[in-house]
């Protein structure tokens, strides 16, 4: 297919010209704030529409008057039951089916089991070890409270968002209405989440369940949708050559077929399940959220140490054993293998989880590990960190590093943001939205943000989106760097690459614990906390995007006598920007979610906005300042994501 | 032809685009492709109307994007007709609904794929037995049949595999077991070989010729392998810009090729390969001819010593059960082993 390029001048792919007019008008403006009118510099208080008690109202017709309400009481009825089958089974809560918690040494026996059914060895000792370690160091309850609500939110959002991928695929208009929805729900903050949640569905489990099936959900559909559209035609046409009906091609063709990606899905599910079921700590959910949250509240930080540990040994052992499912592939026996031989790791798994329940029966420590008798040493970490992070030289460096950060980058940046006038903010992100992707974008980019001027919370979203810039920016002149010098090396790139992979499963929450560890409670904790974060996938797709230059290009540029340098400025990166973009990108929305976390830590944005709607169950407030947050993000994404793809199509990649 | 075509299509049009059907009603008489494409459409299949008779074997010859695969499904509504009329054993096809095409698919139609279709998930048994179990038959009955195809095309032993432990070649002759489960009345091959390598293609080649002589269904063969064609054909189909080109026996193509774009494919062509002494039978009309008979199913090249040591001018040529059908003359023979004389 050939592609018309209009002979316009462009630099990579942007066009200048008109967005260059643009912004100089933002700049004029700036310059001239003094004596701009003061409609032109923030939307003023008067135009502000009452939105939250709007939406407020519509809430309250909602459930009160179309019967919502009743529905979601329903629906919390029947969650509430399987909530508390697998609280009985994991923590021994008192209710049906009273078969009381499971001995620890089982779990952990039949998760090795199946760690080895699954990938073998390593991944037998990591799923076996998570478990001993967790009940070892006394955190089993809190472990299981955690996992009894993944238990049931996972596979909800995985059965929920297969039946929604597989109608999106069916009906092209259903996926089109249902593209929006999900952009906004993998973009809205947590606490938008959370709030609905309580407010409609019972507080506790219920509520922490729904909304993190809820925020699971998205990449399933995304996934089965994806995955069933890349079915072969041959493949379909085999199966509609066999006489197959609508719902055997379904049953027997598409979905067995789109495995691979449906798994995928599955494994993102099961991950942001766990992501989201930690945050729900803030609506007081008991679990390992809860009790981090309440370590780092009063800064025990060799605790909230171990706890993290805990956290982030789970979310690696449920990340390698769903991956590990995804790229499992079925092994045929030899003809009369026996039935026991074709099960094995199925009776094996029945078996070690019965022996270990005798062994329980006779001595109760293998079943349960009682307050006292754990191996804990969080107290003893708590004493190392006091003197390592006493240390002189530590203290030294982190104060300077802060009194830097705080004095000459952050608060002359922020002040910076807040001096603009809006119009002025809104010029210039049009003009970079024309020049990517001409005026749908300026227009889309630009409206979201005039939407968050005009609900009147521009100053508190320009703290966050201040918060967001900055983390992003000494992200990148980190992560850039370093993604750049480390996929030059295959050695270097590999564990590297594991490395982010592993790092972009730990739960969000974590990452707090070593920015309040280094910086205490304040800003540039805030920015340290997102900076780390969002350094993983800026890293991981620099060294993705070089790697994925092809070779012979290499070879070619090698053949030309160019130095490392010319190949990596000339050849390199120029076809890796458009994947760097999307780890750019994928930057920026991390970023978005944990600025709104770091409300934990005090901030002044919309995060701490939200945080406090929680406590007042202000549900309109808190789904305005919600979509704040998700429009200023989408407008982010859209962006560059229209450039990485716009960029793919001129190199003729992807 | 006395009994009634396994496949009859009747001026078959298939049109990509925006509202082909209100295009084509209004369609002009003798617009050609380049014209239909400036009017935004792009013509899948133009025109065709070809008969394929029982026990059958038409090659469908075109380079890519001439049409043929589409022309095959629409024989098989793997996709709709635009306008005209495909019948299967009398019937159309194109205006039958889903219930009754699945259950034609589930009796009369098999299809081998260029890159096999084959289901991962899937042993080698499950599926060649896929097509049984879609028409409900119980797991002993298509276990049996299955294994009877499998053994049929040499995969004894590789029941339970999964497609991605085979070669090529294997994978393929599994879509071939898997198209033949339902014991099929029309057989379609769409480019079954063009995923594999030479040797391997020629050995499959003559595997399906062997499958060919012992079933005896129609079938209809897509390639875009004009020696293949030869190789295989009782009839061609030469196809160009979704139309048909020229449409006969392999001899008479080589001998006679009706359009220049066919010249260009039969140009390189050894014609004495292909050409054999029937083609080049002459009727008797009571001439009288004297000595040994030449068979009918020799090739030029076959009879190369012959023609060159004969000193007759006129060759009896005798079919299968020794009747002589006509007389071939030793000149135009020669010419076509040793070219015309300058």
């Amino acid at each position: 297919m050939s592609v018309a390029i209009a002979p316009r001048r462009t630099v990579f792919g942007l066009t200048l010209g008109f967005p260059l007019a643009l912004v100089l008008l933002a700049v004029l403006v700036a310059l001239l704030k003094p004596l701009l009118p003061e409609t032109l510099i923030r939307v003023p208080l008067n135009a502000v529409m009452p939105y939250d008690r709007w939406l407020q109202g519509l809430f309250d017709f909602i459930t009160h008057d179309l019967g919502f309400g009743t529905l979601t009481r329903y629906i919390s009825a029947g969650l509430e039951v399987l909530l508390d089958a697998t609280g009985n089974l994991l923590f021994g809560k008192n209710r049906w089916p009273h078969i009381g918690p499971l001995p620890w040494t089982s779990v952990a026996a039949a998760m090795a089991v199946l760690g080895y059914a699954l990938g073998g060895k390593k991944l037998a000792a990591l799923a076996g070890l998570t478990f001993v370690w967790v009940a070892l160091v006394g955190q089993w309850d809190l472990a299981m409270q955690t996992m009894s609500v993944i238990a049931v939110a996972a596979p909800l959002a995985i059965m929920a968002g297969l039946g929604l991928g597989i109608l999106s695929w069916k009906s092209r208009s259903f996926e089109k209405a249902l593209a929006p929805i999900l952009a906004i729900l993998q973009t809205l903050p947590f606490f938008t989440y959370l709030l609905p949640a309580v407010i409609f569905f019972k507080v506790g489990p219920t509520a922490g369940c729904v909304a993190t099936a809820l925020y699971a959900l998205p990449p399933m559909v995304l996934m089965t949708t994806l995955g069933l559209k890349k079915v072969s035609p041959e493949v379909i046409e085999a199966g509609q050559m066999s006489g197959s009906t609508r719902w055997q091609m379904l049953r027997h063709v598409y979905l067995p077929s789109a495995r691979t990606e449906i798994l995928v899905g599955v494994n993102q599910a099961i991950m942001l399940s766990l992501a989201m079921v930690v945050l729900t700590a803030f609506i007081g959910m008991p679990g390992l959220g809860a009790k981090l949250l309440s370590l780092m509240n009063s800064l025990k930080l060799g605790r909230s140490f171990e706890i993290g540990v805990t956290i982030v040994l789970i979310a690696i052992t449920l990340d390698r054993l769903s991956k590990a499912w995804v790229v499992k592939q079925p092994q045929h026996f030899e003809r009369g293998t026996p039935w026991w031989r074709r099960n094995i790791y199925l009776l094996l798994a029945l078996g070690v989880f019965a022996l270990f329940w005798a062994i329980a029966l006779v001595y109760p420590l293998a079943g349960v590990i009682p307050r006292g008798k754990d191996l804990s040493i969080g107290t003893q970490i708590d004493g190392v960190f006091d003197i390592v992070l006493n240390n002189p030289v530590l203290v030294a460096v982190t104060g300077w590093l802060r009194w830097f950060l705080i004095t000459w980058v952050l608060i002359p940046f922020r002040d910076g943001l807040l001096w603009l006038p809006t119009t002025a903010v809104l010029c210039a992100i049009a003009a970079v939205g024309y020049a990517v992707g001409g005026r749908r974008s300026a227009l889309l980019a630009a409206g979201f943000f005039a939407i968050v001027a005009a609900t009147g919370w521009w100053d508190r979203a320009m703290i966050t989106l201040y918060a967001v810039l900055s983390a992003v920016v000494i992200a990148a002149c980190v992560g850039l760097p370093l993604g750049i010098l480390a996929a030059q090396r295959k050695r270097w790139a590999e564990p590297i690459l594991i490395a982010c992979d592993t790092a972009q499963t730990f739960p969000s929450f974590i990452y707090l614990i070593p920015a309040i560890m280094f910086f205490g409670v304040n800003d540039v904790a805030v920015v340290f906390a997102i900076f780390i974060f969002a350094t993983v996938p800026l890293m991981r797709y620099t060294i993705e995007g070089i790697r994925a230059v092809p070779e012979e290009l290499i070879e070619a540029a090698d053949m030309s006598g160019a130095t490392r340098s010319q190949k990596l400025w000339k050849v390199q990166l120029p076809i890796a920007l458009p994947t760097m973009a999307v780890g750019f990108n994928q930057a920026i929305m991390f970023a978005f979610f944990m600025v709104i976390i770091a409300a934990f830590i005090g901030t002044q944005d919309l995060g701490q906005e939200l945080q406090k709607t929680l406590a007042g169950a202000e549900l309109g407030k808190n789904f305005v300042l919600g979509i704040c947050v998700a429009l200023m993000a989408l407008a982010f994404d859209h962006v560059l994501m229209k450039w990485s793809a716009n960029r793919r199509k001129i190199l003729g990649v992807g | 032809m006395s009994e009634a075509p396994a496949i009859s299509c009747r001026n078959v049009w298939k049109l990509f685009g925006q509202s082909p059907a209100a295009y084509l009603a209004g369609l002009e008489k003798g617009r050609d492709f380049d014209d239909i494409r400036r009017d935004g459409y792009i013509a899948g299949v133009r025109d065709v109307s070809v008969d394929v008779a029982k026990g059958e074997l038409l090659v469908v010859m075109g380079l890519s994007g001439s049409g043929k695969s589409t022309l095959v499904r629409c024989m098989s509504r793997l996709i709709d007709v635009t306008g005209g009329e495909v019948q299967i054993e009398g019937r159309d096809i194109t205006r039958i609904n889903e219930a009754e095409l699945i259950d034609l698919r589930r009796r009369k139609m098999g299809m081998v794929f260029q890159s096999f279709g084959l289901l991962p998930n899937r042993t080698v048994l499950d599926n060649v037995a896929f097509p049984l179990e879609m028409r409900g038959q119980d797991r002993h009955t298509r276990r049996d049949r299955a294994m009877e195809v499998i053994k049929l095309v040499g995969l004894e032993g590789r029941e339970d595999y999964y497609p991605r432990e085979l070669s090529g070649g294997q994978q393929q002759r599994v879509g071939i077991a898997r198209s033949l489960a339902i014991e099929p009345d029309i057989w379609f091959l769409d480019e079954p070989f063009s995923a594999l390598d030479p040797l391997i293609r020629r050995e499959m080649q003559d595997e399906f010729l062997r499958l060919r002589e012992m079933l005896g269904k129609t079938i209809v063969f897509i390639t875009h392998d004009f020696d293949e064609a030869l190789r295989l054909a009782d009839r061609i189909a030469i196809m160009k810009d979704g139309a048909i080109e020229q449409c006969d026996t392999p001899d008479k193509i080589v001998l006679h090729p009706a359009t220049p774009y066919v010249t260009k494919f039969t140009e390189v062509v050894e014609k004495s390969r292909v050409v054999h002494a029937r083609a080049l039978a002459r009727p008797l009309n009571g001439t009288v001819f004297e000595g040994a008979t030449v068979a009918a199913g020799s090739s030029v090249l076959q009879l190369a010593r012959q023609l060159v040591n004969e000193t007759r001018e006129q060759l009896p040529v005798a079919d299968k059960s020794g009747k002589v059908i006509g007389l071939m003359s030793r000149q135009e023979a020669l010419d076509i082993l040793l070219g015309a004389a300058p």
